[in-house]
């Protein structure tokens, strides 16, 4: 009823390839837009900001990261946290080393430095793939984490192998309020997001997908592999890097080696599964999921058992209805939320005719 | 015999042995691999659930064989389970999809493994002794842990059941088609969700063994499951599909990690073995990408 496009011609071949062919997903972006820009800010309350959006926001980085490099290129890896953990490492010392570099530089920085690891990661996916390539990258998982907790050069010789980020400020003006991190983190997300969404429709991203879909048949119709695979990883790790130093500098605050390990790497994975792969709004709506589930688990354990329960049971309990949670979600729908999202919108197009 | 050698040797040896360990846990995953084509990131909850069943049973001062039994049948029963309710509605979705319900299983796995039990360190005891062996230390002069060895005697005779178990027999020989494939196996009338518990169960197994092993040599605790990330270096260098290239993997990773650990270590800073074991594995990848044992990938468009 109000999800139809009658109406609406398009007259021109750029109309044609906008971002939202159809007016209503362009209201409702304008309108998730107003409500991230305005409404949250005046109304939402610090507990809110800190405890859900930084985080949710955050991983939603990552996670587009991630798809554009498994969802769309086809690559599995898990040695994502690997990059994050190499941003937020670069954006410390470009920071505390360059006091001249200004903010924005120090995380796209972060961000360039990741993928040029990212780069030389990826450069064995030519010979290796599959699982293999997916375990092969694990060795980038734990190798960073041994440097990492390894070489006390990268946080400035602080014995305690962690230490706290240095003020920010952008354009003169400091960024310490919560809310201020906020908007830093909100602008990383707009900006991050249109970048993805339109490498995926451009020349690139039908490159990645064409790999994806069988490389040897891309190979074939003209598409260079090496090139695409790597810049596939490029891409990914810098999402990956600027997520890993916002994540230090706006979300908790320090960098420490501890924070960027293997189950980092899951967790991303899960966000894509289950939001969906192959989709930038699925990044979204799976970071959403696995942000809030542990939150929500720990609500309902609280209320359900009365804090009569000892908290380790309840931990593990967790854990199972986590795990239980991800194996029934991929039972009911294997291509993730995103999926499920758009069978919705099909069906409200439709609406009230089943065909 | 120099002093040099007898300490390269004692090193190699003592690598060697470790690595049988490795490969112990790797053939959990060559099964499941094998026969579904499902890369199982359970196994390592699945080597700490038998291993704290089995431990807490012990303590509960139940006879050994008999609470290995247990243990056992409990792990067949969790095999079926995790047939029934998690790969049926899961089959023919990509293999992506059931790897990521592995992660999912190896949480709950975890959890429940954790809450039936607790997560206190149990220790466990064979019977078998962490002693240098006396008559080779008095002959060469080189320290053998006994019961690294009696993990290598073990091991290996288990190997030698699977591979007699999947040579031989009825069973023996559906397992191998629905490892050469799935489809054309239920075509011919092998009943495949059978032969996937059959394998899962045999994955209980092989995980009862490594946990019990493991688990007196570090503790039954939680940080016994991180054992299959040490395995997952080894599956790579043999191949996911050969139980021959788990062991011969195996084998290769712990003496290269030992070697490493001993002579490059120091150099480096220490601590290395959380990824040689992994850079190892690669350089054999960018030789044999589908692993030293792995079958063929033969790509057509």
């Amino acid at each position: 009823m109000l999800y139809r496009e009658s109406g609406q011609f398009k007259t021109s071949y750029k109309a044609d390839m906008a971002i939202f062919p159809i007016r209503q997903d362009l209201w409702g972006m304008i309108t998730t837009l107003i409500v991230a820009v305005v409404i949250v800010p005046l109304f939402a309350s610090e507990h809110m900001i800190v405890g859900y959006l930084l985080p949710f926001m955050i991983w939603s980085i990552a996670a587009i990261g991630l798809n554009i490099l498994t969802g769309y290129a086809g690559q599995l890896s898990l040695g994502h946290g690997a990059f994050m953990a190499v941003g937020a490492y670069s954006a410390y010392n470009l920071a505390v080393r360059i006091p001249d570099l200004p903010l924005l530089g120090v995380f796209i920085g972060a961000g360039l430095i990741a993928a040029a690891c990212g780069v030389v990661v990826g450069s064995p996916s030519l010979r290796i793939k599959g699982f293999y390539l997916a375990v092969a990258t694990l060795a980038a998982q734990f190798f960073s984490e041994w440097v990492f907790a390894t070489f006390p050069w990268f946080v400035g010789g602080a014995a305690s192998m962690v230490i706290d980020t240095p003020r920010m400020s952008l354009f003169g003006y400091p960024i310490e309020s919560n809310l201020d991190n906020y908007f830093l983190v909100l602008g990383f997300v707009i900006v991050t997001t249109l970048l993805a969404k339109n490498l995926v429709r451009s020349e690139i991203g039908r490159a990645w997908m064409a790999v994806r879909d069988m490389d040897v048949a891309a190979e074939v119709i003209g598409i260079r592999p090496l090139y695409t695979k790597l810049s596939a990883f490029a891409v990914s790790s810098f999402f990956a890097g600027i997520a890993g130093a916002l994540y230090a500098f706006c979300y908790v605050k320090s960098v420490d080696f501890t924070a960027f390990d293997l189950f980092v790497s899951l967790k991303v994975l899960f966000m894509i599964i289950i939001g969906g792969m192959g989709s930038i709004l699925g990044c979204f709506l799976g970071a959403g999921f696995i942000v809030i589930l542990p939150i929500l688990l720990n609500v309902a354990a609280h209320h359900l058992t009365g804090g009569q329960v000892s908290p380790e049971l309840i931990t593990n309990i967790e854990h199972m209805t986590f795990g239980g949670l991800i194996v029934y979600f991929l039972i009911v729908e294997p291509h993730g939320l995103a999926r499920m999202w758009a069978t919705a919108k099909e069906k409200l197009r439709l609406w009230p005719f089943p065909h | 015999m120099p002093e040099e050698l007898a300490w390269f040797l004692e090193v190699l040896i003592a690598g060697l042995l470790s690595g049988v360990m490795y490969s112990l846990v790797a053939l959990g995953f060559v099964l499941i691999f094998k026969a579904s084509g499902v890369f199982n990131f359970a196994q390592g909850a699945m080597v700490l659930f038998a291993a704290l069943t089995f431990a807490r049973f012990l303590e509960m001062g139940i006879n050994f064989w008999f609470a290995a039994a247990i243990t056992l049948f409990i792990m067949v029963v969790l095999a079926v389970i995790i047939e029934r309710v998690m790969l049926r509605p899961l089959v023919a979705q990509p293999v992506i999809i059931l790897f990521m319900a592995t992660i999912g299983l190896n949480y709950f796995l975890e959890g429940l493994a954790q809450g039936v039990w607790d997560s206190q360190v149990h220790a466990l005891d064979l019977g078998i002794e962490d002693v240098p062996w006396q008559s080779v230390m008095d002959a060469t002069n080189i320290l053998i842990s006994l019961f690294d060895v009696w993990a290598a005697v073990i091991c290996g005779a288990l190997v030698v059941m699977l591979a007699y178990f999947f040579q031989k027999g009825r069973i023996g020989r559906a397992l191998r088609a629905v490892a050469d494939d799935n489809q054309a196996a239920m075509s011919v009338g092998i009943p495949l969700q059978l032969i996937w518990a059959i394998v899962w169960a045999a994955a209980g197994l092989v995980a009862l063994v490594a946990g019990a092993l493991w688990g007196q040599r570090l503790g039954v605790q939680f940080s016994i499951s991180l054992v299959a990330l040490k395995a997952l270096p080894v599956l790579i260098l043999g191949g996911f599909n050969s139980i021959a290239g788990a062991i011969i993997g195996g084998l290769i990773i712990g003496a290269a990690e030992k070697l490493a650990e001993v002579y490059i270590g120091p150099i480096i800073g220490g601590g290395i073995e959380a990824w040689f074991a992994y850079l190892v594995a690669m350089l054999f990848l960018m030789v044999r990408p589908q692993g030293l044992f792995g079958e063929k990938i033969i790509e057509r468009v």
